[in-house]
């Protein structure tokens, strides 16, 4: 065991066992994966997804790039769990996610012994081109590059969300964070404070400095409990503050249960919050940032920070023989800390020619300390064994003398600290170059925003303290909370002062950069130094292009770790400053959130979309209709008889249409009630023909055009007083609909008195059609003259069925005599059931959908949307005799420019095929000549296409180039089996040419 | 997500709102008068400015009603809000320093 008898805030009596790829370890309360498994002596967790390298732990939390575990099995396994963040839990089943078969025989390590064949760019050009070789190679590549398998089952766990509004949010609980709250909370504003951490407190849990006499963890533990009784402060614990939106919308993912075993978990697993914040205080900290040197991925190559967090937080005794190599103060601290915690020999390794200030601390506890020197590489394949020092020169830019070779089994590195900006870029904010601190940090804030701390490069921790307190009061005051008799006295703590860093991004080496065994920037993706140099030499020159080609920070950890020195290893092979090079872009999420978390409550449901259903839904169900969906609307499809194919119940349903009664139910279609003295003026201009004169109780078909002449809806409207019209629009069409004569009534004729309602669910419509269609209403309907001449096509009357009122219109859709009964959907069912018990002696045929396509093309009536595409006129269509010459209309002078006039235009047309068995492809393309030559011209393409029982053959229609001039002509219609198929161009009215059905 | 004023329900979230394009695209009186070219202009042509745009919203998802907006289609901030009958507010300096649009 690699853990020492007392130290950190583990709890020794409460020991848990956990396996790790399939071997049984034991941690404790307290520890993450990562914790566990190095106090465990586990150095070696995963392997390197291109050239599969054996990779230890790095870092402590969410720069992590190595320590990526797969956790659990079956439907709970989730992929990409970052080791040093997940506390482990009785029975927790840790797998690594990158090796195959196992992390320790890894059969394609071999991958690693061609790493020269797999330079950057590797997969674009061996893989983009030919474009079949990728078919090859994707099975193999996707197991070696396996970064985690996402559950194949369905997610057991369910979700939350919750909208939240705060006067001041604050982002991280370290030592600023922490003020932040405090300042803001004792002021009485209302605070949120997260922190993505199990525990609060940041780094103040790994540190071991005083602060108002007290350890800084345990001051910690006092601020938080503080917290906890301020009633106005919400703490948000294992919270990732994953994304920073406009107008300081903040979206929080909080784990609910995760750190729970499975039979423990209650309630939802996630939470997401969706914060509205007035003001934002980013306490998010910073990452240390790596010195990068040759094999520098070996296990035992750590940052320095994580070494100390190891070490004090959770009590690993990490090293015998360490080795710190840094270019700044902030890690002579970690070798303090490694010599505290029992190591025989501690070696501090300072690139800078002076040694920094706590050097005689250093000293006094035992520490080796080497100035103007540099790590050069390490010695080691599955765990680093010795490290090779040499010289380095004052600029950092090459080494010289003589190779030194210490044993050691850590190498604890730290080139600087990077301020965790990604939440204030995310805000709208740009990334600043700061050449004395050699960081990135916040420029011109853009919100309403503040970042304190190691996040404002701001590293001390006095300035840490003193900024979060500042800003958390001037947050408040910012909100509205401006009491005067709340303060906050700052404490002090005992860190020591530090003198600046000498950047020191990569180890020089004899010859040209990169040259020598593989040094790494970004370990998740096995980018290199020569990665980068050989991007540069490829005249790479964008840091953004740079990514794409190299990969660099494309990883789950999304470069946390090596961007910003991936940044300034480019700056240095192009010869420019970092601050024209420039970061990529920070986008949300912070780190990875999960599909079920962002889903909430709708995970499970195949849609997030409400259904719609008529009135008579359960009616459908009760006999035997399959449905299809409409929009959101669910609309019986056919209604098949037992052991009764789709093509037998479709034709069944068509013939008794056309030779007794069917009945199906229209109630999806839209309608819009249209009220006011202007009414009808409206209507004259969003519709393509007269309305004034329109009688009451009278209807009319219209077309509705887009401004550019297009076809964009259709419907029949009846008139149903002098200043009231009932509009039907499309299924689809009604809420777009709705939208478009509202803008034009509030924008451009606010003085029309024209009120528009929607009344779509108000109403439930049954259409019965056929030539008995008459008998049957007749014999249910009370209050209406049934008679021809009483009760002509296109009008309108009121009567009664079983004592409910209805209004029948007789149009039709089909061809037929047809009436359609409209109801207060409430009765829809009732009224339904009395139609089919009055149409029983005529064998009614309920029918769905797909006949009424049927009939309506046998007819060569259009359906918006499917005859049409949004480059379709009502001349096109052949319907030229609906537009209006005398007035005015929406879309008017669009069907006189010179493109809309064209005779060449795609027209519709009928199509009927040689072979009159064969059905056309909705969809084919039609064309002049069967031809292999290509391009081959194309005229059109076929937009309805049915077997008609009617007609006895198949029928189609389609948009074709001045098909209305080529009536008789032969084309040819493209079939996916590869073939042409012959077919005349015809009307498109199949039956009835001249529409004496629905007149009688 | 951006805080959207509706002039008639106050301050609600982007999502309630849909965006109606440029604002103050008046339809010709008379359309038969204009040039094939003059005609395109109103149905296809908008000004599509690096700055502030004078728009339309509609709180599609609240009181239904269409309203006007200034807006700078860098920064997304809104200059101001006014109804379709009210006067047209001067453009404010556009701040077309700020790139939150400027993704790459
Ligand atoms: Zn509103």
């Amino acid at each position: 065991m690699k853990r020492r008898a007392n130290g950190g805030r583990v709890d020794r009596s409460k020991p848990i066992n956990f396996t790790f790829e399939g071997k049984p370890y034991q941690g404790f309360q307290g520890d993450t994966i990562a914790s566990a498994l190095l106090a465990n002596g586990v150095k070696l967790i995963g392997r390197s997804w291109k050239y599969h390298r054996p990779r230890g732990v790095v870092g402590d939390g969410a720069e992590e790039p190595n320590a990526i575990f797969q956790v659990e099995q079956g439907a709970l396994t989730i992929p990409n769990v970052r080791g040093t963040q997940a506390q482990i839990y009785h029975g927790m089943i840790v797998n690594s996610t990158n090796a195959w078969p196992n992390v320790n025989f890894d059969v394609m390590s071999v991958f690693g012994l061609f790493s020269r064949f797999l330079p950057a760019g590797f997969y674009y050009k061996t893989f983009m081109w030919p474009q079949k070789f990728w078919m090859a190679y994707e099975h193999i590549i996707r197991q070696a590059s396996g970064l985690g398998e996402s559950p194949k089952e369905l997610d057991p766990d369910h979700y939350e969300k919750t909208n939240a509004h705060c006067d001041v949010l604050v982002v991280g609980s370290g030592p600023s964070g922490l003020m932040a709250a405090l300042a803001a909370g004792r002021s009485g504003a209302r605070v949120m404070i997260a922190d993505e951490q199990e525990e609060l407190g940041g780094r103040l849990l790994s540190s071991r400095a005083i602060i108002n006499g007290k350890p800084a963890a345990d001051w910690a533990d006092d601020v938080i409990a503080e917290l906890g009784r301020i009633a106005n402060v919400t703490i948000i614990p294992r919270a990732t503050v994953f994304g920073y939106h406009d107008a300081n919308f903040l979206t929080i993912a909080e784990r609910l249960t995760d750190h729970l075993a499975p039979r423990e978990r209650r309630g939802a697993r996630e939470r997401v919050w969706r914060v509205r914040a007035k003001q934002v205080v980013l306490a998010t900290g910073a990452h240390e940032r790596p010195i990068v040197f040759a094999n520098n991925d070996r296990p035992g190559v750590m940052l320095a920070s994580a070494a100390s967090t190891y070490t004090n937080r959770y009590g690993v005794k990490l090293a015998d023989k360490a080795i710190v190599f840094t270019n700044n103060d902030s890690a002579y601290q970690t070798a303090i800390d490694l010599k505290n915690a029992g190591a025989s020999v501690v070696t501090l390794v300072d690139s800078r020619a002076e040694a920094g200030i706590p050097v005689d601390d250093v000293k006094a506890a035992g520490v080796i300390v080497v100035t103007a020197c540099a790590v050069v590489n390490v010695i080691g394949k599955a765990a680093v064994i010795a490290a090779e020092i040499r010289n380095i020169s004052g600029d950092g830019k090459s080494i010289s003398g003589a190779l030194q070779r210490i044993d050691c089994d850590l190498v604890a590195t730290s080139g600087g600290w990077n301020p965790a900006i990604h939440l204030f870029s995310q805000s709208g904010g740009k990334a600043v170059w700061n050449d004395d601190k050699a960081c990135f940090e916040t420029g011109a804030v853009v919100q309403q925003q503040t970042s304190v701390g190691a996040a404002n490069a701001s590293f001390a921790l006095d300035d840490c303290l003193t900024e979060g307190a500042a800003a958390g009061s001037a947050a408040a005051k910012a909100a509205g909370f401006d009491a005067p008799d709340f303060s906050v006295r700052v404490p002090t703590s005992d860190a020591p002062g530090e003198t600046s860093l000498e950047p020191l991004w990569r180890v020089p080496t004899d010859g040209f950069p990169g040259l020598g065994p593989k040094a790494f920037v970004d370990p998740q993706n096995d980018v290199g130094v020569s990665d980068i140099y050989l991007a540069a030499r490829e005249g790479f020159e964008s840091i953004e292009h740079v990514k794409r080609y190299t990969a660099l920070g494309f990883g789950t950890d999304q470069g946390k770790m090596g961007n910003i020195s991936g940044m300034a290893i480019l700056s240095e092979a192009l010869g420019n400053k970092i601050s024209d090079t420039g970061t990529t872009t920070f986008r949300p999420n912070y780190t990875p959130v999960t599909f079920g978390a962002i889903a909430g409550p709708d995970v499970g449901n195949t849609l997030s979309d409400p259904v719609r259903k008529t009135a008579m839904h359960t009616w459908h169900q009760e006999n035997g209709a399959l449905f299809e969906d409409v929009g959101q609307w669910k609309r019986p499809w056919y209604f098949p008889l037992e052991r009764e194919t789709i093509h037998q119940a479709v034709d069944r349903e068509c013939l008794a249409v056309r030779s007794s009664v069917g009945i199906m139910d229209a109630s999806t279609l839209g309608k819009i009630e249209i009220i006011g003295k202007d009414a009808g003026d409206f209507l004259n201009i969003i519709y393509t023909n007269a309305w004034k004169k329109l009688g009451i109780n009278c209807a009319r078909y219209g077309f509705m055009l887009g401004e550019d002449g297009m076809v964009m809806d259709d419907g029949v409207t009846v008139r149903l007083a002098e200043d009231r019209y009932f509009m039907h629009t499309t299924t689809g069409g009604a809420a777009t609909v709705l939208s478009w004569m509202e803008l034009w009534l509030q924008t451009e004729w606010p003085e029309l008195e024209v009120y528009l309602t929607s009344v779509t669910d108000h109403w439930a419509t049954a259409a019965l059609a056929g030539p008995n269609s008459r008998k049957v209403v007749s014999a249910v309907v009370e209050g209406i003259d049934f008679d021809k001449e009483a009760f002509p096509f296109m009008t309108s009357r009121e009567g009664f069925i079983g004592g409910v009122a209805v209004r029948v219109n007789r149009i039709s859709f089909s061809g037929e005599l047809c009436f359609e009964v409209n109801v207060n959907a409430n009765y829809g069912r009732f009224v339904w059931q009395q139609l089919m018990l009055a149409g029983e002696e005529f064998n009614i045929t309920p029918y769905g959908t797909e006949a009424m396509h049927v009939l309506r093309a046998e007819k060569g009536y259009v359906i918006v949307g499917q005859d049409t595409d949004g480059s379709v006129t009502p001349t096109d269509l052949g319907m030229s005799w609906a537009l209006s010459k005398a007035k005015d209309f929406l879309g008017k002078r669009s069907l006189a420019r010179v493109d809309t006039m064209r005779e060449d235009r795609k027209q519709l047309v009928g199509l009927l095929t040689d072979d009159p068995n064969e059905v056309l492809q909705e969809g084919a393309q039609v064309v002049n000549q069967p031809s292999e030559d290509t391009p081959l011209p194309m005229l059109g393409h076929v937009t309805s296409s049915y077997r008609s029982a009617c007609v006895g053959r198949s029928i189609a229609l389609a948009l074709v180039k001045g098909g209305h001039r080529r009536m008789g002509e032969t084309v040819y219609v493209t079939t996916d089996d590869g073939r042409f198929v012959a077919a005349q161009i015809s009307p498109t009215v199949f039956i009835d040419p001249n529409g004496e059905k629905q007149h009688v | 997500m951006l805080l959207i004023e509706c002039p008639y329900c106050g301050t609600r979230d982007e999502s309630e709102f849909s965006y109606g394009g440029e604002a103050h695209n008046a339809r010709p009186a008379d359309p038969d008068a204009l040039t094939d070219e003059q005609w395109a202009d109103y149905i296809f042509y908008r000004q599509n400015p690096k700055g502030l745009h004078r728009e339309l919203w509609n709180h599609s998802s609240g009181c239904r009603r269409w309203f006007n907006a200034i807006r700078d289609t860098v920064s997304y901030k809104f200059q101001c809000v006014y109804k379709i009958e009210d006067p047209r507010p001067e453009l404010a300096e556009a701040n077309t320093t700020i790139s939150a649009g400027e993704k790459s």
